[in-house]
C-alpha cells in the first residue's frame, strides 16, 4: 500500500474509548506516516462529537484476523457447549438471587 | 470448490442478509460494482465540499460560518470513511484518487453546478443534502459490511446537515423580499438536478439488476426519488416556496405525487462533462493534490528516517 | 480612558487574531495535502471563530450598546481592526500555514495560561477553555514544523524560508500600549514581556527539534495596535463582509 512515490501513509485502525470503564471499540481507519499523526488525525476523525475519552491507534499490518476458511473450526465447536451459559441448569423453584 | 458452488453460498448470505466481509469470497463482479460505487460516493463527498466551501469565506454570520465549516469538515470526514471502506476491496486510496483525476471515476453531476448565491448554501443542504439522505438510509442495510458501516456513521452524522439547510432557507423566505427571491431562485435551479440525482429510471438504468440482486442497493433509483419527493413538497410548502414543476400533483390512487418530465439530455451532459463547473472542479482537486505532494512526500522521508532511528536504537540494545 | 474601555479593546485584540486566523484556516477547506489534515485544518478554523465569537460577544455586553458579535465582525472598517499582523499573513503554501500557526499558536498558549488567572472572570473563564484547544493546536503545529524541518531538502528549505519570511511580524505580538499598562494594573491583563520569553523557549525547542534555525531579531513590523494593517487584510474583510453590506436590511 505504501507507494513511496507519492503516498497517503499506512493505513491506522482507530479505537475509541467512549467513556471510562468501557471497553474501546473499533471506530474506522485513518492514513498516517507516523504514531503522532495518525493519533491526531484519530482524534480529528473519530471524537469531533464528544465521542471520546481515549484512543488507540494501530497499524493495520499489527492485526492478525482469523479468516473465513477457519471460521469452522475456530467458532462453530462453541456451539453445543451449552453447559457455559447460565441457561443450561435448572434452578429448584423458590431458589433466588442465583 | 468451484465458482458455481461459491456463488451459490455467497447468493445464499445476501439473501439470508449476512453481510459479506473484506476476506469472504466474492464474485469478481461484485467487488468491482462495489469499489465503482463507494469510491463514487467518496469522491461526491471530496468534490461536494467546493460548491458549499465557496461560501465559507462569505457566510453572512459568524454562526452561519461555523455551522457551514462543521457540515463541509463532516463531508471530508465522509469521504475520509468511504474510501477507507473502498480500500478493504484491495486498491489504496492513491488509486482511486487518480481514477477520479483521470476521470475514468465519476462522482455526483449535482456538484458541476455553481453555487451562486447565499440561499444556494440552503438549497444544496436541504435538497442536495436531503436526497443523498435518503439513498443513504437506505444503504445502511447494503450487504457490505465496511460499506454499511460506514453508512451507519455518516447517516448519524448528516442528521443536521438537511436541517441546516432547510434554516436557511425558511429564513430567507420570510425575509426581505430580495431574500426570499433568492431562495426561490435556488429553489428553482437546484430542484430538477436534485431529483436527478438518484440517476436513470429503473428501465433505463444498466447496473441496478445486479446491485439489487446483491442488495448493495436496497431500494431502486426511482422508489428513491419518489420518496425524497413526497417528503420535500410539504417542506417547501410550509415555507412558502414553490416547486418549479407545474406537473406535481397529489396522486391518492398512489398515495404519492406525480410529477413532470426530468430532463435527461441535460443530466447526461452534464455527466458526460458539460455542467457549468465540470473542468473546475477536477482543476481544484488537482491542483489541491498536487500542491500537497511535497508535503506528503516530506512526511513520508521523515517517517523513515525516524524508522531508521529506531532500529539503530534496537541494535544497539541487543 | 476607562478600564472598561480598554477591556473592549482588549478583547478586541484577542478577539480579532482569532476571527482573522479563523477565517484564514477555512480558506484551506478542501484545499489540504491530504483529507485528514483537511478535516484538522477545519478543526483549527472551528476553534478559532468560535474563540472569536465569545470575545466580540463580550466585547459587546461590556459596551453596552447593544453590538452583537456580528455587528463586530461584519461592520467594522480596516481601520478598526486590532488582530496580530500575523494572523492576517496569506496562507500561502502548506509551509507557510504551519509556520504562521505554530507562531501565533505558541503565542496564545502562553497568553491563556497567564490569563487563565486574570482578575477578570469572564476573561479568565475564556483563557481556560481556550488554552485547551490552543494546547492542541500548538501540538498540531510543532509536529508539522519537526516534520517539514527534518523531512526532505525540499521541504526543509521551503519552511526555513517560511519562518524567515515570517519572523518580521512576531515582534507586533508582544507589544504593549496604555491598554496594557491600565489592564495589567488591575490584574486583568498580563505583561507581554513575560510571555515572549517563555514563547521564545517554545519556538526554540521545536526549531531545534525540526532542525531549523532561527532568524536573528531584525526590524519588526509594527501597527495592529493603532488598527494599521497590511494590504491583506482589506480584502479579507471586503470578502467577509460582503452580505450584511449588500443587503444592510437583511437578517441572516
Amino acid at each position: 500500500m505504501s507507494n513511496i512515490k507519492d503516498s497517503q501513509g499506512d493505513v491506522w485502525e482507530v479505537f475509541v474509548q467512549s467513556k471510562p470503564g468501557l471497553p474501546h471499540k473499533h471506530a474506522g481507519s485513518v492514513h498516517a506516516t507516523d504514531k503522532e499523526m495518525a493519533l491526531q488525525n484519530a482524534r480529528d476523525m473519530y471524537t469531533r462529537r464528544n465521542e471520546g475519552t481515549c484512543i488507540w491507534v494501530v497499524p493495520l499490518d499489527a492485526i492478525v484476523s482469523s479468516l473465513p476458511e477457519d471460521s469452522g473450526s475456530f467458532f462453530d465447536p462453541s456451539d453445543d457447549k451449552a453447559y457455559r451459559h447460565p441457561t443450561h441448569y435448572v434452578m429448584p423453584d423458590g431458589a433466588k438471587h442465583i | 470448490m468451484d465458482n458455481t458452488k461459491k456463488l451459490e453460498e455467497f447468493q445464499a448470505k445476501i439473501d439470508a442478509d449476512t453481510k459479506i466481509e473484506p476476506k469472504d469470497w466474492m464474485p469478481e463482479d461484485y467487488r468491482k460494482h462495489l469499489q465503482r460505487q463507494i469510491s463514487q460516493h467518496a469522491h461526491s463527498e471530496v468534490i461536494g465540499m467546493q460548491p458549499e466551501g465557496n461560501w465559507i469565506s462569505r457566510a453572512p454570520s459568524l454562526r452561519a460560518k461555523v455551522v457551514l465549516l462543521a457540515k463541509i469538515q463532516d463531508e471530508a470526514g465522509h469521504g475520509q470513511y468511504l474510501y477507507s471502506a473502498a480500500e478493504t476491496l484491495g486498491k489504496s486510496r492513491d488509486e482511486f484518487i487518480e481514477e477520479l483525476q483521470t476521470e475514468k471515476a465519476k462522482y455526483s453531476s449535482i456538484f458541476n453546478y455553481p453555487t451562486l448565491t447565499w440561499a444556494d448554501m440552503g438549497a444544496v443542504g436541504w435538497l442536495v443534502d436531503g436526497a443523498a439522505i435518503v439513498n443513504q438510509v437506505s444503504l445502511q442495510r447494503t450487504s457490505y459490511g465496511p460499506y454499511s458501516r460506514a453508512m451507519v456513521r455518516i447517516c448519524k452524522e448528516e442528521s443536521f446537515h438537511q436541517r441546516q439547510g432547510y434554516e436557511i432557507m425558511a429564513h430567507m423566505a420570510k425575509g426581505t423580499p430580495e431574500q426570499k427571491a433568492m431562495a426561490q431562485d435556488a429553489l428553482n435551479r437546484f430542484w430538477w438536478p436534485s431529483i436527478m440525482m438518484f440517476g436513470p429510471h429503473d428501465s433505463d438504468s444498466p447496473n441496478t439488476g445486479n446491485a439489487v440482486k446483491w442488495r448493495i442497493k436496497r431500494e431502486t433509483n426511482d422508489e428513491l426519488r419518489q420518496k425524497f419527493i413526497d417528503k420535500t413538497v410539504g417542506q417547501a410548502e410550509v415555507i412558502g416556496l414553490t416547486i418549479p414543476d407545474p406537473d406535481l400533483k397529489w396522486n391518492e390512487t398512489r398515495k404519492s405525487y406525480d410529477f413532470g418530465k426530468m430532463n435527461w439530455d441535460e443530466f447526461w451532459s452534464v455527466v458526460n462533462g458539460n455542467g457549468p463547473c465540470n473542468r473546475q472542479r477536477l482543476k481544484h482537486h488537482i491542483a489541491a493534490h498536487k500542491n500537497g505532494e511535497w508535503v506528503r512526500k516530506a512526511a513520508l522521508a521523515y517517517a523513515a528516517k525516524q524508522k531508521e532511528i529506531q532500529n539503530l536504537k534496537l541494535e544497539i540494545r541487543n | 480612558m476607562t478600564t472598561k474601555e480598554a477591556l473592549i479593546n482588549y478583547c478586541l485584540r484577542i478577539g480579532d487574531t482569532s476571527l482573522i486566523l479563523g477565517q484564514r484556516m477555512s480558506e484551506w477547506c478542501s484545499n489540504g495535502p491530504v483529507l485528514e489534515e483537511d478535516i484538522a485544518m477545519t478543526n483549527i478554523a472551528l476553534d478559532h471563530i468560535g474563540q472569536a465569537r465569545t470575545m466580540l460577544t463580550y466585547a459587546g455586553v461590556l459596551e453596552g450598546k447593544g453590538r452583537t458579535e456580528d455587528d463586530f465582525a461584519y461592520k467594522r472598517n480596516e481601520r478598526e481592526f486590532y488582530n496580530s499582523l500575523l494572523s492576517e499573513r496569506p496562507n500561502g503554501h502548506f509551509g507557510d500555514t504551519v509556520v504562521r500557526n505554530f507562531l501565533q499558536s505558541a503565542y496564545f498558549y502562553h497568553l491563556y495560561t497567564a490569563l487563565s488567572s486574570s482578575k477578570d472572570e469572564l476573561i479568565a473563564a475564556h483563557a481556560a477553555k481556550s488554552l485547551k484547544e490552543v494546547t492542541y493546536h500548538l501540538r498540531h503545529s510543532a509536529e508539522w514544523i519537526v516534520r517539514l524541518g527534518d523531512g526532505t531538502d525540499e521541504s526543509k528549505n521551503k519552511v526555513q524560508t517560511s519562518i524567515n519570511e515570517i519572523w518580521e511580524y512576531t515582534g507586533n505580538l508582544f507589544e504593549m500600549n496604555d491598554v496594557d499598562t491600565l489592564l495589567i494594573k488591575e490584574g486583568i491583563a498580563i505583561n507581554q514581556t513575560e510571555i515572549k520569553s517563555k514563547w521564545d523557549k517554545t519556538v526554540d525547542e521545536v526549531l531545534e527539534r525540526a532542525k531549523l534555525i532561527r532568524p536573528t531579531d531584525a526590524y519588526m513590523q509594527t501597527g495592529s495596535l493603532k488598527g494599521m494593517h497590511s494590504e491583506y487584510l482589506g480584502h479579507l474583510i471586503a470578502e467577509m463582509q460582503f452580505l450584511p453590506r449588500a443587503y444592510p436590511d437583511a437578517k441572516w
